[in-house]
C-alpha cells in the first residue's frame, strides 16, 4: 500500500478504506463544533435530529443512489421519480383513494422505473448515465401529464404523518419521515454487508469482469440496484409529500445532484466498489448542517449553500484521487 | 511411474476459424497429480485449445472425456461446476474485496441468509494454509503483491472441488521470489491428486515444474513428452519447426559496409520488461532480433521507438543523445516501427489504402498543412506499385485486403517518412509466403540503399536470411549477439535461444 501524504497517523491506526468516511466524520464533527461557538443556541442535538428531519428524503434517495454507485453505475432519474411520486399521491389522494393503497402503489411505481431502467442498462449494454437521463425526462413528463400544478395534500393520514413529532425524551424528537430515513439506513446497511446481495454489489463495482467469471450474478445485482434506487426514489417522493403535503411537478429538480454529492462527500468512489453507508449519512447530514449554518448566519443568501457543496465535492474528488491511485498503485 | 488413468482426454479436437484451422485433430490428457505443460509458438493453438476445454468455444470436431465420462462444456462456470478451474494470466479477482471474499464470494457461509464473516475468514485461512500462505485475509486483496493475488485466485478455484487447474501464463508477471512461492503451490497441489495445466513462455520454469508436456505448431499436434527427456534444443526446434521454406533463394547477403552507428542503446532497459542491453546499429545494416515469444524481441523495440520509457540506459542516435519520450519525437529522428499488432496497433480498417498509407506523413506535417491530392496520388502510387499491394486500387478499404498486403500498406506508410531506422516487429506472421518472399526481398533493398532494418521474427531462417548480426533474447535479456557469417545456422540459433549462452 502506497501511503497518503498527509494522513500516517491516521493510516496507522485504522485501515486505508474507513479513511475517506472518518475525513467526513472529521469534517461533520468540525462543522458542528464552528456552528456552535459562532451561534448560540446551535450545539443542541436537536440540530443534528433537524437535519434529519429536513432531509428524510434525501437521505432516502441517498441510500438507493448508494447502492446504484457502489456497482458503478449512476442514477439520474431519482429528482423526477421523487416528483412523480408526490404528483401520483397527491392527485390520487384528491380523488379519495385510501392513503396505505396509494403508498404501496407509489412504491411499486417507483420500483418497476427503476427495474425497467436496470433492464435495459444490462441487456442493452448502454451507459446507465444516457439511460437514466431518459428516464429523468419521462418521469418528469409523466409528472406534468397529471398536472401543470400544485396540488395540495388535505389526506388524513398524510397529515397526521406530517404533524406527528416522536418524543425522544428530553428536548429532543424526531418527524416519523426521518424515522423512516433511519430505519431504511439500518436495513441497506445490513443488505449492503450481510447478504450475498450487498456483496455482489461491492464485488460487481470492483469489477465486473471479474465478477462474471467468478460465477457471480451480475445481471440480477445490477437490476437489483436500480430497482432499489427507483424504490427509495419512490418512497423519498412520498416522504418528501409528507414533508410539503403537496404534490409538484417541479419539485425535487436537481436532486439527483444532491444524492450524488451527498454519496461522494461521504467517500464512495463514483467508479464503484468502494464505500460505505454510514459516508452516505454523513454526506447528507454534511449538507444539511451547511445549510443550517447558513440558515443560522441569515445575512448570506441561500446559494451560498450550492457554494460550500461544490468547493466540497471538488475537495472530496481530490481526496478520492489521492485514494485511487494509491490503491492501484498497491495492486501492481 | 504406473500412469494411472488420465483424468482428462480430449481427442481429434478440431476448431475452425473464419480461414484458418486454429486446432486440427489435437489429442490431449491429463493425468492426476502431474502438472503437464502445453507448449507452442504464438498461434499454435494453446489458448484455443484451453478456451475449447473451457467452455469459452465449441469444438467444431472430436470429444473430450472428463473422468471417463464425455463432457461438452457451454460456459466457464460450467466448466469450473465440472471441476476444470482456470486461473488467467490477470487475475480475475476483484482487488476492492477482502482476501477471504475472494475466495468465497458467491459460495460464502451464511446463516439465515445472513454471511457468516467470521466463519468466513476463518476458514479462508485455513484453505491459505494448506497452500503455505499466512496473510491477513481480512485484508483487501488490493494490498497484496501480484503473486499472493495470484495464489488468491488459486485457493478459489482449488476450493471449488477442482481436478483440472489450468494456469495459463500465471509467471509472467512475477518475479523470481514469487514464482518460487507459487511453484511450491502448485507441487502442494500435485500431491493432493490435482492435476494442472500450466502454460508458460519461460522454458527453464517449464523444466523446473512440469513432468511431462505437449507441444502444439500451427494448430496440430507435434507430441507429447516426458520433460526428463526432451532436451531443451530439441524443445524448441518441436516448437519452431523446421520448415525448409519454399522461398527462392536470396543472395548471399554482402557484409554489411562499414557505416556509422546509427543507434546506440548503452545499458538501455525497463524494470519488468527488459533487463538492460547494449546494442548498435548501423547504418544500412539489418539486425535481426531472435528468441521465443515474451522472450523480450517487442519490448526491445518498443524502447528504441520510444513507445515506452526506458527506465534506465542512455539511447544515441546519429551520435547524439537523445531521450525519446514518445513515438513522435522517435518519428521525427526518422525512426520508424511497423507493429506486430497491424490491427490494433497500425492500421485502420476502415480508411482505405491511399488514407492509411498517407497517415504518418500527414501526422508529421502536422495537420494544418494538408498534403496535396496530386502529390497524394503520386506517392501512394508509387508504393503501391514498388510493394506490388493487390488490388492496386488506392480507394479500396484497408479492411478488405489481405493479411500480407495489410503489412504491404503498413510497411508503405513507414516508407514514405524515408527513415534511417525501420524497425519490424514480425513483419512476416501470419501472411502467406509470396507476400513473405517480397516483404524480405524489400527488406534486403532497403538496407543496400543504406536504411538500418530492426527486423524481428520468430522464424529464425527468415532472420538468418536477412540479417548481418542477430541479437538472442532469451527470458527478458539479450544474451548473445552473434555476426552472421557461414558459421551460423538455425542449428547454432536454436541452441543459444535454448541454453542461453554463446553457441
Amino acid at each position: 500500500m502506497t501511503s497518503i501524504t498527509g494522513l500516517p497517523g491516521l493510516r496507522r491506526v485504522v485501515p486505508q478504506k474507513y479513511v475517506p468516511v472518518l475525513v467526513t466524520a472529521c469534517l461533520f464533527v468540525a462543522m458542528f463544533v464552528a456552528g456552535g461557538v459562532r451561534y448560540d443556541n446551535f450545539a443542541t442535538g436537536q440540530i443534528i435530529l433537524n437535519v434529519f428531519i429536513d432531509n428524510a428524503f434525501l437521505l432516502v434517495v441517498a441510500v438507493g443512489m448508494t447502492f446504484v454507485i457502489l456497482t458503478g453505475g449512476i442514477d439520474l432519474s431519482v429528482g423526477s421519480v421523487v416528483a412523480l411520486a408526490t404528483m401520483v399521491s397527491a392527485s390520487l389522494l384528491k380523488d379519495g383513494w385510501p392513503a396505505y393503497a396509494v403508498i404501496a402503489l407509489v412504491l411499486v411505481i417507483g420500483a418497476t422505473l427503476g427495474l425497467g431502467m436496470g433492464a435495459i442498462i444490462h441487456y442493452f449494454e448502454i451507459q446507465p448515465f444516457i439511460v437514466t437521463l431518459a428516464g429523468m425526462f419521462l418521469a418528469r413528463g409523466l409528472c406534468y401529464t397529471i398536472s401543470t400544478d400544485s396540488i395540495p395534500i388535505e389526506n388524513e393520514t398524510f397529515t397526521a404523518i406530517a404533524q406527528t413529532r416522536i418524543n425522544l425524551g428530553g428536548d429532543l424528537s424526531l418527524s416519523p419521515s426521518a424515522v423512516i430515513s433511519i430505519v431504511v439506513v439500518l436495513i441497506a446497511a445490513y443488505m449492503l454487508h450481510y447478504t450475498r446481495l450487498g456483496r455482489n454489489v461491492y464485488a460487481t463495482g470492483g469489477s465486473e469482469q471479474s465478477a462474471l467469471l467468478m460465477g457471480l450474478p451480475v445481471a440480477r445485482t445490477k437490476i437489483a440496484v436500480y430497482t432499489i434506487s427507483g424504490f427509495c426514489s419512490a418512497l423519498g417522493g412520498l416522504l418528501f409529500a409528507f414533508y410539503s403535503l403537496s404534490g409538484y411537478g417541479l419539485s425535487a429538480v436537481g436532486m439527483e445532484l444532491d444524492a450524488i454529492a451527498a454519496v461522494v462527500i461521504g467517500g464512495t468512489l463514483l467508479t464503484g466498489g468502494s464505500g460505505y453507508l454510514a459516508g452516505t449519512v454523513l454526506g447528507v447530514l454534511v449538507l444539511g448542517l451547511i445549510q443550517t449554518i447558513i440558515s443560522f448566519e441569515g445575512t448570506l443568501s441561500s446559494w451560498w449553500t450550492k457554494i460550500f457543496i461544490g468547493v466540497l465535492l471538488f475537495a472530496f474528488i481530490l481526496l478520492q484521487r489521492v485514494f485511487s491511485a494509491g490503491s492501484r498503485r498497491g495492486a501492481h | 511411474m504406473a500412469a494411472p488413468a488420465p483424468i482428462l482426454r480430449m481427442s481429434g479436437i478440431g476448431k475452425q476459424f473464419p480461414g484458418v484451422k486454429a486446432l486440427d485433430g489435437v489429442d490431449f490428457r491429463l493425468l492426476p497429480g502431474e502438472v503437464h505443460a502445453l507448449m507452442g509458438e504464438n498461434g499454435a493453438g494453446k489458448s484455443t485449445l484451453i478456451k475449447v476445454l473451457t467452455g469459452v468455444y465449441d469444438i467444431d470436431a472430436g470429444e473430450i472425456e472428463l473422468e471417463g465420462r464425455r463432457v461438452a462444456f457451454s460456459s466457464p462456470l460450467a466448466a469450473q461446476q465440472a471441476g476444470i478451474s482456470t486461473v488467467y494470466q490477470e487475475v480475475n479477482l476483484c482487488t476492492n474485496l477482502s482476501v477471504a471474499e475472494n475466495i468465497f464470494i458467491g459460495r460464502e457461509p451464511r446463516r439465515f441468509g445472513r454471511i457468516q464473516w467470521r466463519a468466513m475468514r476463518r476458514r479462508a485461512a485455513e484453505i491459505l494454509s494448506r497452500l503455505d500462505l499466512d496473510i491477513d485475509v481480512s485484508a483487501p486483496l488490493a494490498s497484496y503483491s501480484l503473486a499472493i493475488q495470484q495464489m488468491v485466485a488459486i485457493a478459489r478455484a482449488v476450493d471449488i472441488d477442482a481436478k483440472v487447474l489450468i494456469l495459463d501464463e500465471p509467471t509472467s508477471s512475477l518475479d523470481a521470489g514469487e514464482v518460487a512461492q507459487l511453484f511450491r503451490v502448485m507441487r502442494r497441489l500435485k500431491e493432493q491428486g490435482i492435476a494442472i495445466l500450466f502454460v508458460s513462455h519461460f522454458l527453464d520454469q517449464i523444466y523446473e515444474i512440469s513432468d511431462r508436456m505437449t507441444i502444439l505448431r500451427n494448430g496440430k499436434l507435434v507430441g507429447e513428452y516426458l520433460t526428463s527427456e526432451l532436451s531443451q534444443v530439441e524443445l524448441v526446434g518441436k516448437m519452431i519447426g523446421r520448415e525448409l521454406a519454399d522461398l527462392e533463394k536470396l543472395e548471399a547477403r554482402p557484409p554489411a559496409r562499414e557505416g556509422a552507428p546509427l543507434v546506440e542503446a548503452e545499458r538501455l532497459g525497463r524494470p519488468g520488461a527488459i533487463e538492460p542491453f547494449t546494442l548498435t546499429i548501423h547504418e544500412g545494416e539489418v539486425v535481426g532480433l531472435a528468441g521465443l515469444l515474451g522472450s523480450g524481441r517487442t519490448e526491445v523495440a518498443r524502447l528504441l521507438f520510444g513507445a515506452d520509457h526506458a527506465g534506465t540506459g542512455a539511447l544515441k542516435i546519429g551520435g547524439e543523445q537523445v531521450s525519446l519520450r514518445t513515438p513522435r519525437s522517435a518519428v521525427a529522428r526518422k525512426l520508424a516501427f511497423c507493429s506486430e499488432n497491424r490491427r490494433a496497433e497500425g492500421l485502420i480498417p476502415d480508411l482505405t489504402v491511399r488514407e492509411n498509407i498517407i497517415l504518418a506523413l500527414q501526422a508529421a506535417r502536422g495537420w494544418t498543412r494538408p498534403i496535396p491530392r496530386r502529390k497524394q496520388d503520386e506517392l501512394v502510387d508509387k508504393y503501391v506499385a514498388a510493394l506490388n499491394i493487390r488490388p492496386a486500387d488506392p480507394d479500396q478499404l484497408v479492411r478488405n485486403l489481405s493479411g500480407g498486403n495489410q503489412q504491404k500498406v503498413l510497411l508503405a506508410r513507414w516508407l514514405i517518412l524515408e527513415p534511417r531506422l525501420l524497425i519490424l516487429d514480425e513483419p512476416t506472421r501470419g501472411i502467406d509466403v509470396g507476400a513473405k518472399a517480397e516483404i524480405q526481398r524489400l527488406v534486403a533493398e532497403l538496407s543496400d540503399g543504406g536504411m538500418a532494418v530492426l527486423f524481428i521474427s520468430a522464424e529464425l531462417e527468415e532472420v538468418l536470411r536477412l540479417s548481418h548480426k542477430v541479437g538472442v533474447l532469451r527470458d527478458r535479456r539479450l544474451v548473445a549477439e552473434l555476426d552472421n557469417d557461414e558459421r551460423l545456422t538455425t542449428d547454432a540459433l536454436t541452441e543459444t535461444i535454448a541454453s542461453g549462452a554463446r553457441a
